[in-house]
């Protein structure tokens, strides 16, 4: 089996709540973060359900300290926000102590900001420090410049799968030798722009939202950030870290079917599935739990499902369950947000439940994990799936 | 550690670059600070009726990638790994002021479907049947080079693949012009030839792309090896400094190894400055060249300079109008990329010959 690389912290701020212990205690006590919209303007505010996080920018800002001149948009000031955290549940004050690099997630940026003022920039200058700020490699750089990350930093974004890709990422250079520390994940938030466009693909739900239910209605968009620490084996012996878990398998694979709908036979699930148990080293049968990508969609849970079933067989898929009926899907950040609730499972042998689930899919026999269920675990796989056919998976290890 | 090397590669530019049988002969002349690419016949590599669906940006880049794929005799690549600044920016305006000005109503799916990141990442895979890896990096202007150092990490890792990476970047009407106003483009018509020349703050902007296929081995085909790579999202002009030398030091050669230089030059006073200290320090032996000129400045157009390398390589050849300094190289066997935008997403390349 492979060791895996070391995750020695994390942070998260997403609907329910706005630190690690603030999410477990909202999972254990299975209280979703769902409700109607509160703090962005959109006509469809009577017509939908999401994960908000009920701080206005201003709050996050100060927070931060951020200057009143800032040009953070809510992506960066969550992203910020969980990155900080993750860095401090490692232990780290001196970022630059080894060669640490910064990678994250998002599919829109700085739309937030860019939606609110585009039409008055021709108008108001003081609003024009939020032109570069729309786009996503500005976003990434404002959180790396808070936390002095200078050397490499990147964005990646493959819409609902960019932070799994970027944690995958980050483990291959530091498993290659590249880099000492990572730190990796993803931040998206609220935005017209996506609701809008989720509200054109008319997978929207109106009610809170179903994952792996036979009459799921679509899914209910999330804000979220989330980050992890992965540091090199060398360093966590050297300063004498403790490891949270590890990051053992990681794949990428394309559905190549459809730039936004997922195959019916799920083969670019299979795929990522198949090659991060390679990675791994593992067998299906080494997996104790899959935290699925679940979004409550009819195509994914469907297209997700059939993948499961392919690769552990129907009789034997393992304990599954969606996080989204929590939080919403939180799109690019999903990965990352997932990756921190599968840590979190392993940490406390929990299972977190599938909310909101009543009957049984017509295709397949799968019942996802309803109740809150402890198991000694010690592998977890988790699934994220996005946009142009891009299919992720990873897998954690004690 | 494996090794890299370019074994096919095309660019769309807004000069006439997709001929492989001229090198900038004939160079177009611009005269605003925002122009168009100069397209080739896009009919002649994808079919009408999936051309209709396309984006500017899908049409240059699974032109692009085409052409690269042919040169290298790669038809279903390995992995797919895109990188571009801005996505697509066409559809996303059109998709934001459709919300903004119809108060969030009346809208259809398509333009979103089509504004995201990957868009042309997962065009081309749809195109091609290719299941493989898949992954878009949009980290401004150093999104071409993401691309270029997930795929030589790959090769590290699995040295049998064969890699399509490329970037794309195009204009869009309104959101381009939006760079007018925060400074980032010139705010007056300029003869664009003489841009490097203009002492005034911001500069040109086009579109483009261009598409490598890289591989471990070295094949009959192979132009270039990328010997290293590296991005530094922020450093002072010193820092550049060091880091060029030392990434030159850490593969036991000497700046005079070096027999040409592709700078990123854009004509902004402001920034210009980093590339102005190496050209009068390191660099002051070396030829430089300069090509931003002829091809405006945007977030992946330092892909234009793998390809001046490898034509540089092939035809053993750098024309005159990329030349900013006196000095030409007797032979060219090992040339480095460096570029920045506003003092950000800074990238370092060394290739060589094959």
């Amino acid at each position: 089996m492979n060791k895996g690389i070391a995750i020695t912290g994390m942070g998260i701020i997403s609907s329910i709540g706005n630190t690690v212990e603030e999410n477990l205690t909202a999972l254990k006590t299975v209280s979703p973060g769902i409700s109607r919209i509160q703090m962005l303007k959109t006509r469809h505010s009577e017509e939908i359900m999401v994960g908000e996080i009920k701080k206005t920018n201003n709050d996050l800002e100060k927070e931060l300290g951020l200057d009143p001149l800032h040009s953070f948009s809510r992506t960066a000031l969550i992203g910020t926000i969980a990155a900080k955290e993750a860095l401090e549940n490692a232990n780290i004050t001196d970022v630059n102590k080894y060669r640490t690099g910064f990678v994250s997630g998002t599919s829109v940026g700085g739309m937030d900001t860019t939606e609110k003022y585009y039409l008055d920039y021709t108008e108001t200058e003081e609003h024009r420090r939020y032109i570069q700020a729309q786009h996503a490699g500005y976003t990434t750089q404002s959180i790396s410049d808070y936390l002095g990350i200078n050397g490499y930093v990147s964005t990646i974004s493959t819409a609902c799968s960019s932070a799994a890709n970027a944690i995958m990422l980050g483990a291959r250079m530091i498993q290659a030798g590249k880099i000492d520390r990572m730190i990796v994940g993803g931040t998206d938030a609220l935005s017209k722009f996506t609701i809008n466009g989720f509200g054109t693909l008319m997978i929207l739900s109106d009610s809170e939202c179903t994952p792996f239910d036979d009459d799921r209605k679509g899914l209910n968009l999330g804000e979220a950030a989330a980050f992890l620490v992965l540091e090199s084996d060398a360093v966590v012996e050297k300063e004498n870290k403790k490891v949270v878990g590890r990051v053992a398998g990681w794949a990428n694979a394309n559905d190549a079917y459809h730039q936004t709908a997922s195959s019916s036979d799920g083969e670019g699930a299979y795929l990522a599935m198949k090659k991060a148990l390679k990675v791994a080293g593992m067998t299906p049968v080494n997996i104790d739990y899959v935290n699925a990508h679940g979004t409550a969609t009819p195509n994914n849970d469907l297209s997700e499902g059939v993948a499961m079933t392919r690769i552990f067989g129907e009789e034997d898929t393992p304990l599954f369950s969606s996080t989204k009926a929590f939080t919403g899907h939180t799109l690019a950040a999903a990965g990352s947000v997932e990756a921190v609730y599968s840590l979190l499972s392993l940490r406390e042998n929990l299972i977190f439940p599938n909310l909101n689930f009543k009957t049984k899919m017509k295709e397949f026999s799968l019942v996802p994990q309803t109740e809150l269920v402890s198991k000694e675990m010690k592998t977890i796989l988790s699934n994220s799936f996005g946009f142009g056919g891009n299919c992720s998976t990873l897998i954690f290890t004690k | 550690m494996s090794d890299c090397f370019i074994n096919g590669i095309a660019s769309i530019s807004a000069q006439p670059t997709t001929d492989p049988n001229t090198f900038l002969d004939e160079i177009i002349h611009y005269q605003e600070s925002i122009f168009k690419a100069h397209d080739p016949n896009y009919k002649e590599y994808i079919k009408p009726a999936a051309m209709r669906r396309m984006s500017k940006s899908v049409k240059m880049g699974v032109t692009a990638s085409s052409i690269a794929l042919n040169n290298s005799g790669v038809e279903i690549p390995d992995a797919i790994i895109t990188g571009t600044g801005m996505g697509c920016k066409q559809d996303s305006e059109k998709f934001l002021e459709n919300i903004l000005h119809n108060d969030e109503q009346f809208l259809t799916p398509t333009l979103f479907i089509q504004s995201t990141h990957n868009t042309v990442g997962g065009q081309i895979a749809l195109g091609l049947g290719c299941k493989a890896y898949n992954v878009t990096y949009v980290q401004g202007s150093a999104s071409f080079e993401s691309s270029v150092m997930d795929a030589k990490l790959m090769l590290s890792e699995e040295p049998e693949k064969n890699i399509l990476v490329g970037g794309i970047d195009e204009v869009a009407k309104n959101s381009t012009m939006l760079h007018k106003l925060d400074g980032q483009i010139k705010a007056d018509p300029i003869d664009v030839i003489n841009l490097l020349k203009s002492n005034t703050p911001g500069t040109v902007t086009s579109e483009g792309s261009t598409f490598m296929v890289l591989g471990a081995n070295k094949v009959e085909r192979s132009i270039a090896k990328i010997v290293d790579i590296e991005t530094i999202s922020r450093g002072g002009i010193e820092d550049v400094s060091i880091a060029i030398t030392s990434l030159i030091a850490r593969h036991n050669m000497k700046i005079d190894d070096l027999d040409a230089v592709v700078l990123g030059n854009n004509g902004d006073i402001n920034f210009d400055l980093y590339y102005k200290n190496l050209q009068n320090s390191v660099f002051s032996e070396t030829e430089q060249l300069c090509y931003k000129h002829l091809t405006g400045d945007y977030p992946v157009a330092s892909g234009f300079g793998f390809w001046l390398g490898c034509k540089i390589f092939e035809t053993n050849n750098a024309p005159d109008i990329l030349k900013v300094n006196d000095i030409t190289a007797k032979k060219y066997e090992n040339i480095l990329l460096y570029n920045q935008y506003l003092g950000k997403n800074h990238s370092i390349v060394l290739l060589q010959r094959c």
